[in-house]
């Protein structure tokens, strides 16, 4: 386990938590990234012997752990994915009002005013 | 049948999206595959529960990997009640929708995402290890996210955002805790997992088990991580609606009965806490809402509390109620959810002042939503009352009588808010003007019916199968892993 790669991780998913908190669907999807890759940095710190060479037929000696680089490509393709769609979103949103901020839910503030309403 | 058939579970659905986005004109051919693949999916989950029933629970290696390496599917007891009961539930929405989706241009990708779906339902309830555990759940996910905005005006976009932003969140924690559990144990097949930790490193299996509950307490909507369903369950099209509520959160629940009794020493104080707040808090969001869809939405984080219960007494007989209870109330909750699409069809919308008298209009489709939400609040002698009554009878038993009275009580604020909707939409005589139900989708609800009573018809051979699934559940709690 290498202290940079450590320092890496907490620092990925301290921004990605700080920018999933923001209302811009931008910033949101920047933060869910920062987060994938904080994540497959540490299925990369998980592997055993970590840093030897990779695994290649016919290569002599202590090799690195192949299934966490599986796990790793697997969880790439899926954030990829994911990326993709939400990205679609935002310009549907932005189609739809100009903007990329994420509203409330209506029903609930349709709710939330009727009760103070009738509190008044 | 021997375990070679497993693979199909999730071959054939992947086989039927591929197969049908390729003809995406042409409906007719998209239903037959769609129809044929998830019949196919029903057939081998009750070969395989027969033979999980039976004492011998089939497992397959894929490519012929050894064990550790290769993915590996395994069927037990609550793996094929789950995915029979689930697959056909699939089917019953799948027909419901040829009435209503799959005839205007946006649906043209409907149906390689439904079986999309059920393939990532399918992989999930078949699977002991972690990742792929993971890669079940996103495909499910991905499907589900594509479902949602089938009409995507603002509100769908809006919600669906939410939506797959927090499950995203579960699918980030979800993957730190797989790494956590490979760095420590170095393999993912959860027996193993525990049987490792157990003698290494037990401290780490406190972290874990916390992490798991959180990820799929997001997955399944338990208190206090529920707000993201309600707010976006009820913006998709009706069977799609039905479809989620009938199977999404309850694979969320399946990983947690797996993975606490498989992996860890359940924590039963916070299990049965987190069931009575998820409970509680539920109905009341319930009774707040003014819309069937929305109402029904709060009512399947209320019942998600139950199946925790069932979990969190930790014997055979709190087990067994709860897995009876997940199968009645995927189907309940699914024929409920599909009254509401007939709801929506006859007066124009589901909003509780939409409009109302559709006990005369409708005197069959009242009926049916009588017995479905009798049945969900638990009231004698259909089938709610029968697992309803297990669970509690159980939780008297082993004296955990604060979890007995909440659930005592949110029986009745249950049957408090179904009432509203029979007051609100079935009395009345201001009928209002929507395009009316078609036939296909009458005749579904009613063999939903048919299916909610015949759960208190046959609660014998329903618990004698439970109690075999949860016998298999605490035998891997108390081995060791």
């Amino acid at each position: 386990m290498s202290l940079a790669l450590v320092t890496a991780i907490g620092v990925l998913f301290a921004v990605g938590a700080y920018l999933l908190l923001q209302r811009n669907l931008t910033r949101v999807l920047v933060g869910l990234g920062m987060l994938a890759h904080g994540v497959n940095l540490m299925l990369l710190n998980a592997s055993a012997r970590l840093g030897s060479a990779p695994l290649v037929d016919g290569r002599e000696g202590p090799v690195s752990d192949p299934l966490p680089q599986a796990l790793i490509l697997t969880a790439i393709v899926i954030a990829f994915a994911v990326t993709a769609f939400l990205l679609a979103l935002a310009v549907r949103t932005w189609a739809a009002t100009s903007d990329d901020f994420v509203e409330d839910d209506f029903e609930d503030r349709r709710i939330a005013s009727a009760s103070s309403g009738e509190q008044s | 049948m021997s375990g070679q058939w497993l693979p199909l579970l999730v071959a054939v659905p992947l086989l039927g999206a591929a197969i049908s986005a390729v003809a995406h004109r042409r409906l007719f051919v998209q239903r037959a595959i769609a129809v044929t693949s998830v019949t196919a999916v029903f057939v081998i989950s009750l070969l395989a529960l027969a033979e999980a029933n039976a004492g011998t629970p089939l497992s397959a290696r894929i490519g012929g990997w050894p064990e550790g390496v290769g993915i590996s599917l395994f069927v037990d007891g609550m793996s094929g009640l789950m995915l029979s009961v689930a697959t056909l539930v699939g089917l019953a929405v799948l027909l419901y929708s040829m009435s209503q989706l799959g005839r205007d241009v946006l649906d043209w990708w409907f149906h390689p995402k439904y079986l999309a779906l059920t393939a990532g339902v399918a992989l999930s309830l078949s699977t002991t290890d972690l990742f792929n555990l993971f890669v079940g759940f996103e495909l499910t996910l991905i499907a589900s996210y594509t479902l949602l905005t089938v009409r995507s005006g603002t509100r769908q976009v809006r919600s669906t955002i939410s939506y797959v932003v927090v499950n995203l969140v579960a699918s980030v924690l979800f993957l730190v805790a797989i790494a956590f559990a490979y760095a420590a144990s170095g393999t993912l097949e959860m027996g193993q997992i525990a049987a490792v930790l157990r003698t290494e490193s037990p401290g780490l299996l406190p972290v874990l088990s916390a992490l798991t509950i959180v990820v799929f307490g997001i997955k399944s909507a338990l208190f206090p991580l529920f707000m993201w369903l309600p707010d976006s369950y009820p913006t998709a099209p009706s069977p799609v609606t039905a479809l989620f509520a009938g199977l999404l959160t309850k694979v969320g629940v399946y990983a947690i009965y797996r993975t606490q009794t498989t992996m860890f020493d359940a924590d039963q104080p916070l299990l049965l806490a987190v069931a009575s707040a998820t409970m509680f808090f539920g109905v009341l969001g319930a009774l707040a809402q003014r819309d069937v869809k929305r109402i029904l939405s709060f009512h399947i984080v209320s019942q998600i509390g139950y199946m925790i219960m069932g979990l969190g007494l930790l014997t055979l007989a709190g087990l067994t109620a709860g897995l009876a209870y997940m199968v009645n109330h995927i189907i309940v909750k699914t024929g409920l959810f599909l009254v509401a699409g007939e709801i929506e069809a006859e007066v124009g919308g589901s909003d509780l002042d939409a409009g109302s008298g559709l006990v005369r209009k409708r005197p069959w489709l009242a009926a049916a939503f009588a017995l479905f939400g009798l049945s969900l609040a638990g009231v004698p002698p259909l089938g709610g009352f029968v697992v309803k009554f297990a669970l509690i009878q159980e939780s008297l038993t082993t004296d955990q009588f604060g979890v007995a009275a909440v659930a005592i009580l949110v029986s009745l604020l249950t049957l408090f808010s179904m009432m509203k909707i029979w007051t609100g939409v079935f009395w009345g005589d201001q009928v209002g003007d929507g395009p009316g139900a078609r036939r296909g989708m009458r005749l579904v609800t009613g063999s939903m019916a048919l299916l909610s009573l015949a759960v208190a018809l046959f609660a014998r051979p329903l618990f004698d199968v439970a109690s075999n699934a949860a016998q298999t559940l605490l035998a891997a709690a108390t081995g060791g892993g």
